[in-house]
């Protein structure tokens, strides 16, 4: 079968795609995206976490027949789609809630990216395939600050599920990280310096404001 | 070629300059937050195949016969390979027997081993295809412990051993044996007032590094076949690759592609084989990725162990005599178990005083998934007994535990059971007052908020079990020792390619090595290493392949001794050559080119004295230097086959816990709240990379003490939970915080001082979590993973 679907804000089309075939599938293998990660294929590790129409999902779980007409981000559109997020005032640097800096655990309507903020996305530039010649988003960089990589392999997955937190809750509480990365493995680093990343994330977003 | 995610140069810009000491970032870190970075499961390459393993579904039996028509009549497959394919009599391969078939033949030994393999052009097609292969299996009966292996008529694993040990064991299903016997255990027994033992059950774990084996070969024009893979030692890889497929080594290229974690379980071959069988037979690249599940079975598992201790101690808290037995059951091919059994003998008494010891340690050949290198390498499981060991003591003798340990700590000087004087320092003491001295966490942390129990920091978490009613709390200890290095003799050496020359105007220096970089970080210490000896800000580290010489493995924490010493070396050598061209060139201009003590600095030569004689510029103008050498650490020796003495290790490291848990006493469910760390590093040569190093392997050692169990049927000796859902690792929600004390107590063997570090935390994390657990229920728990029903009685 045929699937069309948008990826990192450029349409893509896939063709002679197995019924079978995942997202995940689809994006490594035909798409050349290798970015999001192969190592469980089960839902179970989060290495595979991209974002589908704004909600982060595990890409292996998800058939590639069902994104047909969707918006998908990857970790290679993460750069770009957070230095839009935060040229469109989204829920981070520069969004319009938690003034007073406190998070809206029960994600308010100006949080998150809506369905048609998430296909109004486009990617800049020519590169949107491998993040290349863009500046990195604030957790990219927090997490190579904070020594949070050690193989990577878990990485891009939880660089796009921090990502999808801060931009709901800028400035989260230990607790809220934990439960918010509890669905991605990580078998190098303990842990301690991926929460010292997305605090120094957060910290540093909030700088910003 | 049209190979994408060819591993990249890995090119240090100026952003991240820095010397050792330093926290200089990872030079792939962008690569890797990008997505960019190309791991063995990214290879892809125009044309290619997909290779797919058909793995036993039962763990001994004769092979009938194999009917493979089907599946290669399916259309979309171009080869499927048996037994009876193997280019060459080479037929088997291994670390140190070359006892594992590349396919099975004539029986199958363990669940899930290699029977046939099937190249097609989709990956669904290659499975489906191996699934419509034909196998009449006869079963045999199966070996899964001591007692059924060496029992009367045991059915032998391997019918015809050739390799060095089999004629020092008892009995053909004992891989290897090492005792130790040193000074008088039964006189000294006498002595003691009181005389514990204990016998301790330690799991099988597995490394789970996420990053699955794979990788893609691809044919080359001459015969031969390049193979970018993720493995740990790429030049052990060749040597036992290249004689399978009848190839000389400089036709089989292999390149180190992307790895996504490692701990142990890349050391042994596993798809790679296979892959170049495929891509050579179809002349097509082949690129094979394991699923978890088959992962599962694709590597080694850690040894599942059985020991036995006995210890004796004063009324005034001294130790006076140890015995143990170990047995350690390395399922059905002997990947590493002999060196694992070197080290858990050798290291069975731990960090402490001990003249008096009688022990044994040994593997069996069983019907139980291989078992081999995992980070701590039989270290982990003595080191979880003898800790036990030392708890019940103390409370036999009424001593604090933390004291009772200080009192009997090794020191510099101290002799371990082989005879061998440790002649670096050696911290025990200090470590474990570290461990102590440091502020408890608070207690009841999820009332602290408010009036509402946060559920999310009690045991069971969010699915909300309990709201603190039958939750206590409890504090353990626990300390090790883990050799560095590869021991007992073995030539553990390492090569690095420097060239240091002018591009753009300024002086760069490139290391070339073939050390596996697996996420520990080596290769920011390789240029932090370059940019400390040759003075230069710009440093290229070249991917690691086989182009240059071997630097041995990515394990027992030696890649930065070994492989940082080799590089070091080699900047030292290109460092002389560079002054010499220099002395050459000016030496006419300044009396100091002669006399002083030159270094290489800032792009500069310098005195010591700080005088500037020469840009490195003008110096190397329109030249390169270019040196390739060998590094060796001091030799090592043998243990002796009876006694087990002998010099027979390179440099020890050493940690300590202190594990805080709480534990609901009604579900059984255990929360670690705190497991803080101290650990001599030597020198820390990145710290950043130190702290990732000791958290990460601690937490390791906290999922084995809680969680992580590979389950094998006794009955059937089958796997029975390979897959995440079943084989549970630690979340993020698992683990608690790792506060991490480190010192730096520099060894003068080794370079800068240095020690290695990946392991040692994953020693006593493990035994101070139990340590903990027993301190809040009061039970005895002899076993890991600690699994509920032990905590509850059901
Ligand atoms: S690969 Fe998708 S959750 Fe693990
Ligand atoms: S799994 Fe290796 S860094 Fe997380």
């Amino acid at each position: 079968m045929r699937v069309n679907f948008t990826v990192n804000g450029r349409p893509q089309e896939a063709d002679d795609v197995w019924e079978g075939e995942s997202l995940l599938y689809v994006l490594r293998e035909r798409m050349g995206l290798p970015g999001s990660k192969n190592a469980c294929e089960q839902g179970e590790c989060g290495s595979c976490t991209v974002r589908l129409d704004g909600l982060p999902v595990c890409a292996c779980l998800v058939a590639a027949g069902q994104v047909e007409g969707r918006d998908v981000v990857t970790v290679e559109g993460l750069a770009d789609f957070a230095k839009q997020r935060a040229e469109h005032g989204g829920c981070g640097p520069s969004g319009s809630a938690g003034t007073d800096g406190t998070s809206d655990p029960t994600g308010s309507a100006t949080c998150g990216t809506s369905l048609q903020g998430a296909q109004r996305w486009q990617a800049k530039g020519t590169d949107s395939q491998t993040g290349e010649g863009g500046d990195l988003s604030p957790i990219q960089q927090a997490f190579i600050d904070a020594g949070a990589v050690q193989c990577g392999f878990c990485t891009p997955g939880l660089l796009v599920t921090a990502d999808e937190m801060l931009e709901r809750n800028p400035s989260p509480s230990d607790a809220d990280i934990r439960e918010a990365l509890s669905g991605n493995l990580c078998r190098c680093t303990g842990y301690e310096k991926i929460l010292d990343a997305v605090r120094l994330a957060a910290a540093r977003q909030s700088e910003e404001v | 070629m049209a190979t994408t995610g060819t591993p990249t140069d890995i090119t240090q810009g100026s952003r991240t300059r820095g010397g050792i000491g330093e926290s200089t970032l990872r030079p792939d870190g962008t690569l890797k937050v990008t997505g960019e970075f190309a791991y063995s499961s990214d290879m892809w390459h125009e044309d290619m195949l997909w290779g797919h393993t058909l793995r036993s579904t039962v763990a001994h039996a004769e092979i009938r016969s194999i009917d493979t028509a089907e599946a290669l009549a399916t259309p979309g497959v171009y080869a499927v390979l048996t037994y009876d394919d193997l280019p060459t009599d080479v037929k088997r391969y291994g670390l140190e027997f070359q006892d594992t078939p590349v396919l099975a033949h004539g029986k199958v030994r363990h669940h899930g081993e290699p029977v046939a393999i099937v190249a097609a052009d989709h990956p669904e097609t290659a499975r489906r295809a191996a699934a419509k292969i034909r196998i009449d299996y006869a079963d045999l009966p199966v070996v899964t412990d001591e007692a059924s292996a060496t029992a009367e008529g045991a059915p032998l694993v391997h019918e015809h051993r050739d390799d060095h040990h089999a004629d020092h064991v008892s009995h053909p299903n004992i891989v290897h044996r090492q005792p130790i016997v040193r000074g008088d255990a039964a006189g000294a027994a006498e002595r003691a007032d009181v005389i514990v033992s204990g016998e301790y059950v330690f799991g099988m774990q597995d490394q789970a590094f996420l990053g699955p084996e794979s990788g893609l070969a691809v044919p080359g024009e001459d015969g031969g076949v390049d193979l970018y893979v993720a493995t740990q030692w790429l030049h052990s890889d060749l040597r036992q690759i290249a004689p399978v497929l009848g190839l000389p080594e400089d036709k089989v290229r292999m390149t180190l592609s992307g790895v996504g974690g490692a701990f142990g379980g890349r050391e042994d071959l596993s798809m790679q084989i296979h892959a170049c069988l495929l891509a050579l037979r179809t002349g097509k690249p082949v690129k094979i990725v394991y699923n978890r599940f088959e992962s599962f079975f694709g590597h080694v598992h850690r040894h599942p162990a059985k020991l036995w201790y006995e210890h004796g101690a004063t009324r005034d808290g001294k130790l006076t005599h140890m015995k143990c037995r170990i047995v350690l059951d390395g399922g059905a091919y002997a990947s590493a178990s002999p060196a694992v059994v070197g080290n858990a003998s050798s290291l069975s008494v731990g960090p402490y005083v001990v003249e008096d010891v009688d022990i044994e340690a040994l593997a069996l050949y069983t019907n139980n998934p291989p078992c081999g290198a995992m980070r701590g390498f039989g270290a982990v499981q003595a080191c979880f007994a003898y800790e036990a060991q030392m708890d019940k003591l103390a409370a036999e003798l009424g001593m604090d535990p933390v004291e009772f340990r200080r009192l009997n700590a090794m020191e510099q000087g101290t002799l371990l059971p082989t005879g061998q004087r440790v002649d670096s320092p050696a911290p025990v003491a200090e470590l474990l007052r570290r461990v102590k001295a440091r502020p408890m966490p608070p207690e009841r942390q999820w009332l602290a908020a408010g009036e509402a129990a946060d559920v999310r920091a009690l045991p069971g978490g969010l699915s909300n079990t309990t709201h603190g009613e039958g939750v206590v709390r409890g504090v353990g200890y626990a300390v090790g020792i883990k050799n560095v290095g590869f021991s007992e003799g073995f030539d553990d050496y390492s090569t690095a390619r420097v060239r240091m020359e002018v591009i753009n105007g300024e002086p760069v220096a490139t290391v070339h090595t073939a050390m596996a970089e697996v996420g520990q970080g080596g290769v920011t210490v390789h240029a932090q290493i370059a940019r400390t000896e040759l003075g230069v800000a710009q440093v290229t580290i070249q991917p690691a392949d086989t182009r240059v010489g071997s630097a041995g493995s990515t394990s027992a924490s030696r890649q930065t001794y070994v492989t940082g010493g080799a590089v070091k070396n080699t900047c030292e050598h290109v460092r002389e050559k560079v002054l010499e061209m220099g002395r050459v060139k000016f030496g006419t201009y300044h009396p100091a080119w002669a006399t002083a003590e030159l270094l290489l600095e800032s792009g500069k030569v310098v005195t010591d004295g700080g005088e500037v004689l020469a840009d490195l510029v003008d110096v190397l103008e329109g030249e390169s230097v270019d040196l390739e050498l060998e590094w060796r650490h001091r030799p090592t020796q043998a243990f002796d086959l009876r006694t087990g003495q002998g010099n027979g290790h390179v440099q020890y490291s050493f940690a300590a816990h202190r594990a805080v848990v709480e534990v609901d006493t009604e579900l059984g469910l255990v929360k670690v709240v705190e497991l803080a760390v101290a650990q001599d590093v030597g020198k820390a040569l990145n710290p950043l990379s130190v702290l990732g190093q000791i958290q990460g392997g601690t937490t390791q050692g906290l999922g084995v003490a809680v969680m992580e169990e590979i389950l094998v049927d006794p009955k059937t000796a089958k796997v029975r939970n390979p897959s995440f859902t079943d084989y549970l690792i630690p979340t993020i929600l698992d683990t608690p915080t790792i506060p991490v004390d480190v010192l730096e107590l520099a060894d003068e063997h080794a370079p800068y001082g240095l020690r290695g570090i990946g392991e040692a935390p994953t020693l006593s994390s493990t035994p101070a979590v139990l340590a903990a657990i027993r301190n809040a229920t009061g039970l005895e728990l002899n076993r890991t993973p600690v699994r509920p029903e032990h905590l509850t009685g059901t």
